[in-house]
């Protein structure tokens, strides 16, 4: 155990040593979290609204001036018809507009709920969700300060958001789960390859071998520092997405975090097998970056949905874990799933952790290759 | 006991030979050296002995236990420095020796006695990254930590290369140090002066042992007397030699050229037909054979 500790101890040393592992792990998360953090935050302010208030009554006045008091929006334009609604979008100054059903005052007497529409430019999927967002935040302060003064019934104002132009707007907050599988890729599986690997490279890894210390030992010594800092960017990542961009987790905390674990563990276990399968950093970083970067970006569903790929990507992007991993986490922290909503996902990526772990335990060897001289 | 047993060890990288039928025994507390130009096979060899391939036919024990099947005991009585340095270079000069100190299970306080003659010069050091040091002091650092668990047996796979003579000559004198302590010490070099510091020698070409002998041995098995042969045109000289029948062998040897003769051809003869090609001033000494030499004149024999 002590030969062990001391041999995390080490491989501490090297990425605290190393800057440009520091800035990997820790400043590209980072720059991701701020530059679409920040990106987003700017649309936001004073954002152009139309209502379409059919209703004219004390309610949607009352709601309308919410709307345009609160910093969020401002109502630049008042429509009187449903035919003026694709106009207005058309000219391209307004992110939404807010429908106000007709008798909207008495509906919500006599029925206890009303519907407001909300309709939202979907080209801008960011700014839309965001819209809609607050849009209904406000919707939902003002019914539960009705629910206070009618204690009897529950008067409710139900919003129905619609998207115009892209009507399933997919991702909400779409990039931070994004991003979390990206980095989690990006270290567990490529920083502990390119770790391994160098051991070979500087030729460290044959004393290593002729030491007492047991394969195992060394392979988890090496990967144990990286599932503690993928563990700890992960925590960095929620953080920063809730203070900079107030995205909170809907779902359990704790079993978000024992899903990114599987998928650390998975990520691990890949990077043991490229390591095993090449000499050289640069083939190790090659390998990762073309068989896990750029199909976890593009074929994972993150940036483009699997649903308007040819049936052969999705068939293709069946076999990548990040795509299971996004659909876990989107689920957890977006729509707040439980358990029972991911099992299958969890389960496939459980079955290839055992796979690579299978595949690298048996490539790993307590000799040097054919290849070494 | 012996301390290692090597009988037909044969080893093969696809289809190129490595190591041919390869059989010798080093004694307890031998310093052993292993001769040979690169690409020998001396790396391939070495790495048999410590455990890291499987040769592909032969057998090999040190201290009795198989290099193939009981390779973990054997590995807690290893000392290995491969060809390059094994250190991290972003770890200080103690930072190293205490990780190889822990990984082997013991510390730098416990056998500090062994490695103190060479890692009291690198001490004032201790703070610096590996990475940063000479050659010479990395070649330290690395002989201290293959030394730190107190191994039986060193293998020292070319540990001269590429180190100043200076630090060259320090390094032998340490390997004489550890030798009277007792360590078995196997060690490759390409240069033929080191060999002179062994006990024995082993000459290594082409995966194949060419003799096995102390250097003052493998001196006296040199059958023919050797010449020094200079003039300043070198290049005629080399024309000249190879047209006289009675030049049996010619190999260039800084200023000089290593001459070996026919009996029946004299030096004085030899200069008489050197000047009669027009190199006038040509002179002609006799020297005590080299390992050099005698490698060379082998590797002849062996083509």
């Amino acid at each position: 155990m002590k030969r062990f500790m001391a041999f995390v101890k080490k491989e501490f040393l090297h990425i605290f040593r190393d800057y440009r592992t520091l800035i990997i792990l820790f400043g590209i998360p980072a720059a991701q979290i701020l530059i679409f953090g920040y990106a987003v935050r700017t649309d936001i302010k004073n954002a152009s609204i139309a209502v379409l208030d059919n209703a004219h009554d004390e309610v949607s006045a009352e709601l309308t001036l919410k709307l345009e008091a609160s910093d969020f929006f401002t109502i630049s334009n008042h429509l009187s018809s449903y035919d003026e609604i694709d106009v207005t979008f058309k000219q391209g100054k307004i992110k939404a507009v807010v429908i106000f059903p007709e008798k909207m005052a008495a509906t919500l007497t006599r029925e206890g709920s009303a519907t407001v529409g909300i309709i939202a430019d979907g080209s801008e999927p960011n700014a839309a969700s965001l819209v809609t967002g607050y849009t209904t935040g406000i919707l939902n302060d003002y019914s539960s300060g009705l629910t206070q003064h009618l204690t009897a019934s529950l008067p409710v104002i139900n919003p129905e958001v619609r998207m115009y132009f892209n009507p399933n707007l997919e991702s909400h907050y779409m990039f931070v789960p994004g991003v979390i599988t990206l980095i989690l890729i990006l270290i567990s599986a490529l920083m502990t390859s390119v770790a391994i690997v160098r051991e070979k490279e500087f030729g460290t890894m044959e004393v290593l071998l002729v030491s007492p210390l047991r394969p195992w030992q060394i392979i988890i010594g090496k990967v144990a520092p990286y599932f503690f800092l993928s563990l700890v960017n992960v925590i960095v990542i929620l953080l920063m997405a809730w203070y900079v961009f107030g995205l909170p987790v809907r779902g359990s905390i704790a079993l978000l975090i024992a899903e990114c674990m599987l998928y650390i563990l998975l990520g691990l276990s890949i990077g043991i097998l490229v390591s095993a399968s090449v000499d050289k950093m640069e083939n190790a970083i090659f390998i990762s970056f073309m068989a896990l970067m750029l199909p976890s970006l593009l074929l994972s569903g993150f940036i483009f949905p699997i649903e308007n790929m040819p049936k052969v990507y999705d068939y293709v992007s069946m076999i990548l874990p990040p795509r299971w991993f996004v659909e876990i986490i989107r689920a957890i922290m977006i729509k707040g799933a439980g358990f029972a909503y991911i099992w299958k996902e969890t389960l496939i990526l459980i079955i290839m952790t055992l796979f690579f772990i299978g595949l690298s335990a048996g490539k790993f060897k307590v000799r040097l290759g054919e290849g070494g001289r | 006991m012996a301390a290692v047993e090597a009988l037909n060890i044969t080893h093969r990288y696809g289809r190129v030979t490595a190591l041919d039928d390869i059989s010798f025994n080093v004694n307890e507390g031998e310093l052993f050296g292993f001769i040979g130009p690169d690409g020998a096979g001396k790396t391939t060899l070495f790495r048999i002995a410590a455990t890291l391939i499987i040769p592909a036919g032969g057998r090999m024990t040190l201290f009795g236990l198989n290099t193939v099947s009981r390779y973990r005991e054997l590995r807690n009585h290893i000392g290995y420095m491969p060809g390059r340095f094994s250190l991290y270079q972003d770890l200080t000069v103690e930072e190293n020796l205490n990780f190889y100190a822990t990984i082997f299970g013991t510390t730098i306080k416990e056998n500090y006695h062994l490695i103190e003659p060479i890692y009291k010069q690198i001490e004032p050091f201790r703070k610096r990254q590996a990475g940063r040091l000479s050659g010479g002091m990395k070649q330290k650092l690395a002989l201290s930590c293959a030394l730190i668990h107190k191994p039986r047996i060193l293998i020292l796979d070319e540990p001269t290369t590429g180190v100043d003579a200076v630090s060259r000559t320090e390094f032998w004198e340490m390997l004489a140090n550890l030798k009277s302590e007792g360590i078995t010490i196997i060690v490759s070099t390409p240069y033929m002066d080191e060999a002179l510091r062994c006990d024995r020698i082993a000459l290594i070409q082409n995966g194949r042992l060419l003799d096995i002998d102390t250097p003052g041995n493998i001196r006296l098995s040199c059958s023919n007397r050797i010449f020094a042969v200079r003039h300043h045109r070198k290049y005629e000289l080399l024309l000249a030699l190879k047209s006289l029948p009675g030049v049996l062998s010619r190999e260039p040897f800084g200023d000089a050229m290593h001459v070996s003769l026919n009996p029946d051809t004299t030096p004085e003869q030899l200069v008489r037909e050197l000047e009669a090609k027009g190199l006038a001033g040509v002179t002609v000494t006799e020297i005590v054979p080299g390992i050099e030499d005698i490698f060379l004149e082998l590797m002849k024999r062996e083509a």
